[in-house]
C-alpha cells in the first residue's frame, strides 16, 4: 500500500510537468488550430534560461522563474511572429511542417552554440524529504505540484475573467467574426503563444530544479508525451489538457512499477490510439463544442 | 538528386578509368586503398556531432583534436624518413545510421584520407563498414562496444574494423564478478539503458556471469529523466546491489533519485558512467558506493606517465577534466600514428594490416595489443565512488 501511494506521488509530480505543457499545446491549437511541435522546445528553453541566471547572476528561484517565463513567453511570441504569421492563410500542413522545422532548429541551434553535452542545473533549493506513514515526499515535489496548480488555476483566470481571456475565447470560435467586433486577432493570437510559452519556461526551470539535468534535446520526448496528453483530455480544453497531463503521468509510472518499463512510451501512445479510436474528441472533447 | 548525379558520374569515371587501365594491368595493383599525395597525411573523424550522441561525440573530437595537436607540434609522423604532419578531416554523421554510411563514403572517397577515428557507436559503424570495407580505408571506433562489431556475419573478422574501447562482454562480465566476490552481492536488480546495444549488451553479459539472483530487470530510455517509479518498485525487493549499465546522464539521475528515495545499496556500472559529469548531476553528497567498469582511471597518473600527461594537457586546453571518451578517442589516434610508423607508409591498406598488428603499445587507458578480433587487450579497472570523488581505482584480473 505504501508502495502504491509512493508511486501516485511520482506520477502526480511527473504528471504536473506534463500538464503545464500540454496547456501550451491546447491553447494554441484552440484559437489557430495549429499543433505547435515546438512547443517542447521552448520548455527547454526555459531550462537554459533558468540555468544562465542561476550560475550567471545567482539570482534565487523565484526570480529563475519567473524571468524564465518573460523569456519563453517573449520567445513564444517571437516564433509566432516570425515562422506562423506569415503563413496564417496557408494550408494547415504548411504550418505543421514549419512548426517541426521551428523545433529542428532550436534544438540543433543550441546543440551548436553551447554543446550538447548534459549539464547539471544548480540546486538552489537543497533538497528535504518528509516521510508520511511510510510514504516520502520531497520538497521539490510538493513545490512542483503547488507551482503547477497555482499556474493551472490563474490561467483558468485570465482566460475566463478577464477582457484578454474573453477575446481569446471569441476568436478561437470564430476569428472573423471577432473582427468585426474589434478584437485585433494578431495581438490575441500572440497573447495566446506567449501566456502558452510562459508556463512552458516554468515547467522547464522546475523540471531543471527536480532532475538536476538539462540538455539541447530535453523536449522532445516531454513535447510529445504533452501532445498526447493535450489530446485524451481533448485538445482544445483547457482543463482537459490539465487532466490529460496528471493522466499520462500516473500511467507512466503504473506501467513501470508492474514492471514493463520497456514499454512505458509503448503504453502512452497505445492510450493516444485508443482515445482517437474511441473518444475522438477527448475526454473533455465535448464542452468545447457546446461552447461553439 | 544532386547525389545521385554525383554518383552517376563517379560511376561513369571509374567504369572509364577501368577501360583505360584494362590495357595496362600491371599498374592496379598499387592503386588499391588511399595514400597521401603531398606532405601530409590525411586522417578523417566520422563523429555523431549533432544530434542524439552528440554530447558523446563532442568529447571524443576533443581527444581526437588534442591528440593530432600534440602529434603535429613534434613534428608529425615519420614516414619513410620524412616527418609527415597530420591533415584532419571532421565530418558530423548527425548521430544517424545514413549519415554515418555517406560521410564514410566521403571520407574514404572525396577526402582520400589514409584511416578514419569512429563513429562513436555501434549503430552508426556498423552503417558506414561496407563503404570503408570498398574503399579498403580502416577505422578505429573509441567507443563502439558490440562484440559484433569488429566481426563479419560468418564469424570472420572485418579486416578495416578497428575499436580503441572493450567490448560489452568483457565489462560485464568483469562487473559480475565484481559483484560475486567484492560486494559479496546475492540478489541484483538490473536498470539497462535499452536505447543502445551497449546497455543491452553489458546487461546480458552480466547476467549470464553473475552468480547470484537477478531480482528484477527493468528498461528505461536515453533521455529519461524519471526513474522514480522503476527505483520504487526495486525498492522493497531486498536488494544487497543495482546493475545499471549506461551513460552518465542517465546513471547520474538513477544514484540521485536511487539515494533520495532511501536506497543505499552499491550502484554498479560500465564506462560510460566514467565521466565527472556523473558526480555533478547525482550531487556529490549522493555519489557514494558507486563501482563501474572503465579503460581509463583519473587514478591512472600514478602509474601510467601517458595518462597523467595526457590529463594534464587535456586540463590545459579545454580547462575541464578529461572524459573517458576523450582518452578513448585520444588512443584512437595514437593507434593509427603507431600503425602508420610501423607500415612505414601512408597507404590505407597497409595501415589497416599494421593496426592487426598492434603490440603492448603504451596508451593512456592501459598499455594495448590488438587481438585476432580486433579488440584491444588492455587492463581493467574499478573505481569507486565517494562523496562524489573517484577514491580508488583496482585493476581487475
Amino acid at each position: 500500500m505504501q508502495t502504491f501511494f509512493q508511486q501516485v506521488i511520482n506520477g502526480l509530480s511527473l504528471g504536473s510537468i506534463y500538464a503545464l505543457l500540454a496547456l501550451g499545446y491546447t491553447m494554441v491549437y484552440g484559437i489557430i488550430k495549429l499543433i505547435n511541435f515546438a512547443h517542447g522546445d521552448i520548455y527547454m528553453i526555459g531550462a537554459f534560461w533558468g540555468y544562465y541566471v542561476i550560475n550567471q547572476y545567482h539570482v534565487d528561484f523565484g526570480v529563475a522563474l519567473v524571468s524564465a517565463m518573460a523569456v519563453s513567453a517573449i520567445l513564444g511570441m517571437v516564433i509566432e511572429y516570425l515562422a506562423y504569421r506569415p503563413l496564417r492563410h496557408s494550408p494547415r500542413i504548411t504550418a505543421l511542417i514549419t512548426a517541426i522545422g521551428v523545433s529542428y532548429f532550436l534544438e540543433n541551434g543550441m546543440s551548436f552554440l553551447f554543446g550538447a553535452n548534459t549539464r547539471n542545473f544548480p540546486q538552489v533549493i537543497g533538497q528535504a524529504r518528509y516521510t508520511f506513514f511510510g510514504v516520502t515526499i520531497t520538497n521539490i515535489q510538493l513545490l512542483i505540484v503547488a507551482v503547477a496548480l497555482v499556474l493551472m488555476v490563474g490561467l483558468q483566470l485570465i482566460v475566463q475573467h478577464t477582457r484578454m481571456g474573453t477575446a481569446m475565447r471569441a476568436v478561437a470560435v470564430d476569428q472573423e467574426a471577432a473582427e468585426l467586433v474589434g478584437i485585433d486577432p494578431n495581438h490575441i493570437i500572440s497573447f495566446t503563444f506567449g501566456l502558452g510559452s510562459a508556463l512552458a519556461g516554468a515547467a522547464g526551470v522546475l523540471i531543471g530544479l527536480y532532475y538536476n539535468s538539462i540538455d539541447p534535446l530535453m523536449g522532445m520526448v516531454p513535447g510529445i508525451k504533452a501532445f498526447v496528453a493535450a489530446v485524451v483530455g481533448g485538445i482544445g480544453s483547457i482543463p482537459g489538457a490539465a487532466i490529460g497531463g496528471f493522466l499520462i503521468g500516473l500511467l507512466e509510472t503504473f506501467v513501470q512499477a508492474i514492471g514493463l518499463s520497456a514499454y512505458k512510451d509503448a503504453a502512452v501512445y497505445i492510450v493516444l490510439i485508443i482515445i482517437l479510436i474511441v473518444l475522438p474528441a477527448g475526454l473533455l472533447g465535448k464542452n468545447v463544442k457546446e461552447k461553439v | 538528386m544532386k547525389i545521385s548525379v554525383k554518383k552517376m558520374m563517379m560511376g561513369a569515371v571509374a567504369l572509364m578509368s577501368a577501360v583505360a587501365l584494362a590495357g595496362c594491368a600491371t599498374s592496379t595493383a598499387s592503386s588499391k586503398g588511399n595514400e597521401s599525395k603531398g606532405n601530409t597525411i590525411k586522417i578523417g573523424m566520422n563523429m555523431e556531432l549533432s544530434g542524439a550522441a552528440a554530447g558523446y561525440g563532442a568529447q571524443m573530437k576533443q581527444g581526437f583534436q588534442l591528440a593530432v595537436k600534440q602529434i603535429n607540434a613534434a613534428g608529425g609522423i615519420k614516414v619513410n624518413g620524412k616527418k609527415m604532419k597530420i591533415e584532419t578531416v571532421i565530418r558530423d554523421n548527425k548521430s544517424t545510421t545514413s549519415g554515418s554510411a555517406s560521410v564514410a563514403a566521403q571520407l574514404a572517397g572525396s577526402d582520400g584520407v589514409s584511416a578514419i577515428v569512429g563513429p562513436a557507436t555501434t549503430n552508426d559503424g556498423t552503417a558506414a563498414i561496407p563503404n570503408i570495407t570498398k574503399a579498403q580505408v580502416a577505422s578505429v571506433s573509441p567507443s563502439a562496444t558490440d562484440p559484433d562489431y569488429t566481426l563479419q556475419k560468418n564469424g570472420k573478422v572485418q579486416p578495416y574494423v578497428f575499436r580503441a574501447c572493450f567490448e560489452n562482454n568483457f565489462q560485464g562480465e568483469t562487473a559480475a564478478h565484481f559483484a560475486d566476490n567484492t560486494l559479496k552481492a546475492k540478489r541484483v536488480a538490473i536498470l539497462e539503458d535499452n536505447s543502445s546495444d551497449y546497455g543491452t549488451g553489458l546487461a546480458k553479459a552480466f547476467k549470464k556471469a553473475f552468480s547470484g539472483t537477478i531480482v528484477s530487470q527493468q528498461s528505461f530510455q536515453e533521455g529519461d529523466k524519471d526513474f522514480n517509479a522503476l527505483l520504487t518498485a526495486i525498492k522493497d525487493k531486498q536488494i544487497d546491489a543495482i546493475y545499471a549499465p549506461g551513460y552518465y546522464s542517465e546513471v547520474g539521475l538513477i544514484i540521485k533519485q536511487a539515494r533520495a528515495a532511501g536506497i543505499t545499496v552499491p550502484i554498479v556500472g560500465s564506462d560510460g558512467m566514467a565521466d565527472p559529469k556523473l558526480a555533478e548531476i547525482a550531487g556529490d553528497a549522493n555519489a557514494s558506493d558507486i563501482y563501474y567498469t572503465t579503460p581509463f582511471s583519473s587514478k591512472a597518473g600514478a602509474t601510467n606517465k601517458l595518462a597523467k600527461t595526457f590529463m594534464t594537457d587535456f586540463k590545459k586546453e579545454y580547462s575541464t577534466e578529461a572524459p573517458t571518451f576523450s582518452a578513448l578517442a585520444y588512443d584512437s589516434v595514437l593507434m593509427i600514428k603507431q600503425a602508420i610508423e610501423s607500415a612505414n607508409s601512408t597507404n590505407s591498406v597497409k595501415i589497416a594490416k599494421a593496426l592487426a598488428k598492434i603490440k603492448k603499445m603504451p596508451a593512456v587507458t592501459g598499455e594495448m595489443t590488438v587481438n585476432a578480433h580486433h579488440d584491444p587487450e588492455k587492463p581493467i579497472m574499478i573505481e569507486e565512488l565517494k562523496a562524489g570523488k573517484v577514491v580508488s581505482a583496482s585493476e581487475q584480473k
